[in-house]
C-alpha cells in the first residue's frame, strides 16, 4: 500500500466536501484514514480535516490526490529525508535507519523514492543525484556513502490483509499447532506454487537434510523436473546426503528405501564428497556422468540456480559450498530478487537467515516436525507466513499429489480454478539401493 | 437604493472563445449590444438603482461584464484572479476604479483564481460559491476566513454553466433562482440544505440565462425566454423585467454578469 495525507480546509461540513472527497476516493479506487478533524464550533468557522489516502499503487494514489485538489485538498508537505556520510567502511553513520522486510520509501525533493531491495536489518543509502535508494548490509558501507538517518522523510508502506478470505496467507495467522487441517493448507500451498509459476514468479527452496533422510527427496525432485522450483538454498548437508543417497542409497549410512542400517555406512557420505571432490564439483559430477539423480543432479540438469551456505560442521565440504558467512549472504541476495513463494523445510538456521532477505510480500511456508522451530521462523517479521507442523515426506509427498493430480476442487474460495497439472508426466526416478 | 457597476460596450466583442457560447464566427452586432445593454441600464435606474460607470478599456472586450472584477463587501473589494489570461488585463482598470472611489482592496494569493461576483453571491448571510470553472475552491476558504461568513462551495459540472450567476441567484427572501443540472449531486443537496425555497428553472430556460438576473427588492431584471420562470416568481410576488439580451448571450453573460454590486452587501 502507497499513502499521501491531504488537508481540507473550510467550510467543508456545510458544504459536503468532506463526505464528498472521502465518496471520491472510494470510487477512484483509494482507501481513506481519517487522521484528524476539527470541526468549526461557530457557524462561521472553518473546519479542518487531514486525510490518508491510500492505494495500491503510487500511481492511483497520484491520480486521486490530483482529483482531489480541485476540491480544495493540499498535499501536506512531508520532510525531506535526513542524510549522513559513512565515517567508514563497514560503519553507518550514528543514527542510521534501520529497515525492515516491508517496501519503503524515501522522500527527496518532494519525489517519494522507493528503497531496493526490500530487505531488513539494513541502511538506506541514498544518492540525491541518481535519485536512488539502496538497503545496504554492513559489509557493503563505504565511507562517505550518504545514509538516511533518523525517521523523517522515511515511510513504511506496511501489507494489509485483505478483509476478504482470499488464500491460506490471509486466513491462516501464524499461530503454529499440529492441529491445523494439513491437507486443505497443503492444497493452498500447491495453488499458489501453480499460480507463482503462471505469473512468472519464482518458488525458493530452503532445505535441510531432513529431506533426504526422511525419503522425501524423491518428491523434491519431481518439483525441480516440473518446473516448480526455481531456486534452492542449502547447506553442505542437503547436498551431500543426496549425492550420498544417489550413489549408495543412503542418508547417513541408512538405506533410504528400507529403512536399514548400510555395512560401514557411516562412510558412504565422506566418499560421496570425496567423489564430488575429485570430479571437480557437483556440475562436473553431472556432466561426467557420475552424479546421475537426485535433488542436485535435477538442479544441474534444469538447470536450476543453487547456493550452498558452509558452516563449522561441515565436512567436506562439496566444492559448491561458500564457506563465506558474508560472501554466502552477497550471493544469496543477489538472487532472491523475484521470488515470490519460499518454501523452507527442514533447517532452522538457514531458514531463519533466509527469511531476513525476503521482502515481507513473499510467501513463505515453514515445514518443521519440530513446532519451536516453525513458531521461530513464523515469528520473524515475515508477513505472509504460514508454518506446518509435520514430517517433511508425507507434506512433499501431498503437495506433489496435489500438483500431479491437479486436485485443487473444495480447495477453498479458488475451488474453482483450473486444475493444476505438472508439466512433465514422465515418471520420477526413483531411487534403488 | 443599490449602487451597480456597469461599463459600456463600446469595445465589447467576441475576440476569443474561453467558453462554450464564445464563437468568433458568431460575433455580437455592437449597435444592438449597445442597445440591449443602454435598456438594461435604463431598465435599472427605473427600478431606482444609481448606476455607476466605468471607462471601457480597448482590447479587454470582456470588460463589460462587471460582475467579474470583483466581490465588494461594504467598503472591501476583493480582487479578482482571472483564471484566462484574456482577460487578466481588466483587473488592474476595476483596481484602480475601485481603489479610486475609497474601496480598500484585497488581493487574493496569487496562485488562486477567483473571479468575483460571477462565483460568489450571498443569500442572507451565507456566501455560495461556485468553483472548478473559474475560480479556485482554495479561494473560497480565503474569502470565508476574510469576512467570518458561512461559505457554501459547490461544484459546477457543465461548463456552458461556467459561473455561479448563470446558474443561480439569490432572492431577498431567503430563496434562490437556481438551476440543480448545473451542480453535482453534493452541490445541489449543499444548496437545498440551506436554502429551502428554491425557484427551479427548466433546461432550456436555464439555456436564455434565466437565472442570470438583477434582483433590486421585489422587481427583477432577467433575459427574454422564459415565460415559465416569469409566471413562477410573478406567483411568488416578483415583478419581472424581461429584456433582450442575446448579444451577450453570445458571449456568456447577461443581465447579472453587466453589473457589479457595491456593495454585495
Amino acid at each position: 500500500m502507497f499513502s499521501q495525507e491531504i488537508e481540507l480546509r473550510g467550510h467543508i461540513i456545510d458544504s459536503l466536501l468532506l463526505p464528498k472527497v472521502l465518496d471520491e476516493i472510494l470510487s477512484q479506487g483509494g482507501q481513506f484514514k481519517i487522521r484528524q478533524v476539527k470541526i468549526g464550533k461557530q457557524r462561521t468557522d472553518p473546519s479542518y480535516a487531514r486525510i490518508e489516502v491510500s492505494g495500491d499503487t503510487p500511481e492511483l494514489v497520484d491520480g486521486i490526490v490530483r482529483r482531489l485538489r480541485q476540491h480544495g485538498a493540499e498535499v501536506v508537505q512531508e520532510d525531506n529525508v535526513q542524510l549522513a556520510a559513512a565515517p567508514a567502511d563497514g560503519v553507518f553513520p550514528p543514527d542510521f535507519y534501520v529497515t525492515t522486510n516491508q517496501q519503503t520509501f524515501v522522500h527527496l525533493d518532494a519525489k517519494w523514492i522507493e528503497v531496493q531491495p526490500a530487505i531488513m536489518d539494513s541502511g538506506i543509502a541514498v544518492d540525491p543525484k541518481t535519485q536512488k535508494a539502496t538497503a545496504v548490509k554492513f559489509v557493503d558501507v563505504r565511507k562517505g556513502t550518504l545514509f538516511a538517518v533518523g525517521h523523517k522523510g522515511v515511510r513504511v508502506a506496511p501489507l494489509q490483509r485483505s478483509t476478504e478470505r482470499k488464500s491460506v496467507f490471509e486466513f491462516m495467522a501464524s499461530s503454529v499447532s499440529s492441529e491445523k487441517p494439513k491437507s486443505a493448507v497443503i492444497r493452498e500451498v500447491a495453488q499458489e506454487m501453480r499460480m507463482a509459476r503462471e505469473a512468472g514468479g519464482k518458488v525458493l527452496v530452503v532445505g535441510g537434510p531432513a529431506i533426504v533422510h526422511t525419503g522425501a527427496a524423491e518428491h523434491l525432485e519431481k518439483l525441480i523436473e516440473w518446473g516448480y522450483v526455481n531456486l534452492l538454498f542449502a547447506g553442505n548437508a542437503l547436498a551431500v546426503h543426496d549425492i550420498e543417497c544417489a550413489l549408495y542409497g543412503t542418508a547417513l549410512g541408512m538405506y533410504v528405501e528400507r529403512g536399514a542400517l548400510a555395512d560401514e555406512g557411516h562412510e558412504n557420505h565422506m566418499r560421496a564428497i570425496n567423489t564430488i571432490r575429485a570430479a571437480g564439483g557437483i556440475a562436473k559430477a553431472v556432466e561426467s556422468g557420475i552424479l546421475r539423480k537426485g535433488i542436485m543432479f535435477q538442479c544441474v540438469k534444469h538447470g536450476i540456480p543453487f547456493v550452498l551456505a558452509g558452516s563449522i560442521r561441515d565436512d567436506g565440504p562439496l566444492p559448491e559450498v561458500i564457506t563465506d558467512v558474508v560472501q554466502a549472504q552477497k550471493a544469496m541476495r543477489a538472487k532472491v530478487g523475484g521470488v515470490t513463494v519460499a518454501l523452507m523445510m527442514g533447517t532452522m538456521l538457514h531458514s531463519v537467515a533466509v527469511g531476513n532477505l525476503l521482502p515481507a510480500t513473499v510467501k513463505t511456508i515453514c515445514v518443521d516436525i519440530n513446532p519451536a522451530v516453525v513458531t521461530k521462523l513464523t515469528d520473524r517479521g515475515t508477513f505472509q507466513a504460514i508454518g506446518l507442523v509435520t514430517d517433511i515426506e508425507p507434506f512433499l509427498r501431498e503437495l506433489t499429489e496435489f500438483l500431479a493430480n491437479g486436485v485443487v476442487a473444495g480447495g477453498g474460495d479458488r475451488g474453482n480454478v483450473e486444475a493444476a497439472k505438472p508439466p512433465s508426466t514422465r515418471a520420477a526416478t526413483t531411487k534403488t539401493g | 437604493m443599490p449602487k451597480l457597476l456597469l461599463c459600456p460596450p463600446e469595445h465589447y466583442g467576441i475576440e476569443y472563445e474561453i467558453n462554450p457560447w464564445m464563437s468568433r464566427s458568431r460575433g455580437a452586432k455592437p449597435e444592438l449590444a449597445r442597445e440591449q445593454w443602454q435598456r438594461l441600464r435604463d431598465k435599472l435606474r427605473s427600478l431606482g438603482c444609481e448606476i455607476e460607470l466605468i471607462p471601457p478599456q480597448p482590447k479587454l472586450p470582456d470588460m463589460v461584464f462587471t460582475a467579474n472584477a470583483g466581490l465588494v463587501v461594504g467598503q472591501r473589494f476583493i480582487r479578482s484572479n482571472f483564471r484566462f489570461k484574456e482577460r487578466r488585463g481588466e483587473a488592474p482598470h476595476f483596481e484602480k476604479w475601485l481603489a479610486a472611489h475609497g474601496y480598500e482592496v484585497v488581493q487574493l494569493p496569487e496562485k488562486l483564481f477567483f473571479e468575483g461576483e460571477g462565483d460568489a453571491l450571498f443569500c442572507g448571510d451565507i456566501l455560495f460559491c461556485g468553483y472548478r470553472y473559474r475560480s479556485d475552491v482554495q479561494s473560497h476558504q480565503f474569502i470565508g476566513d476574510l469576512l467570518k461568513c458561512l461559505t457554501i462551495s459547490v461544484e459546477l459540472v457543465d461548463e456552458r454553466f461556467y459561473h455561479l450567476d448563470t446558474c443561480f441567484c439569490p432572492l431577498p427572501d431567503g430563496g434562490a433562482i437556481w438551476y440543480p443540472a448545473a451542480f453535482d449531486d453534493y452541490g445541489q443537496r449543499a444548496i437545498r440544505q440551506h436554502l429551502p425555497e428554491l425557484i427551479e428553472v427548466e433546461h432550456d430556460e436555464a439555456l436564455c440565462f434565466a437565472c442570470n438576473a438583477v434582483v433590486v427588492g421585489a422587481q427583477i431584471a432577467l433575459p427574454e425566454g422564459s415565460p415559465r420562470l416569469l409566471r413562477k416568481l410573478e406567483d411568488a410576488g416578483y415583478k419581472c423585467h424581461a429584456l433582450p439580451m442575446s448579444e451577450f448571450i453570445k458571449a456568456g453573460g447577461a443581465c447579472k454578469c453587466l453589473t457589479l454590486f457595491l456593495p454585495q452587501r
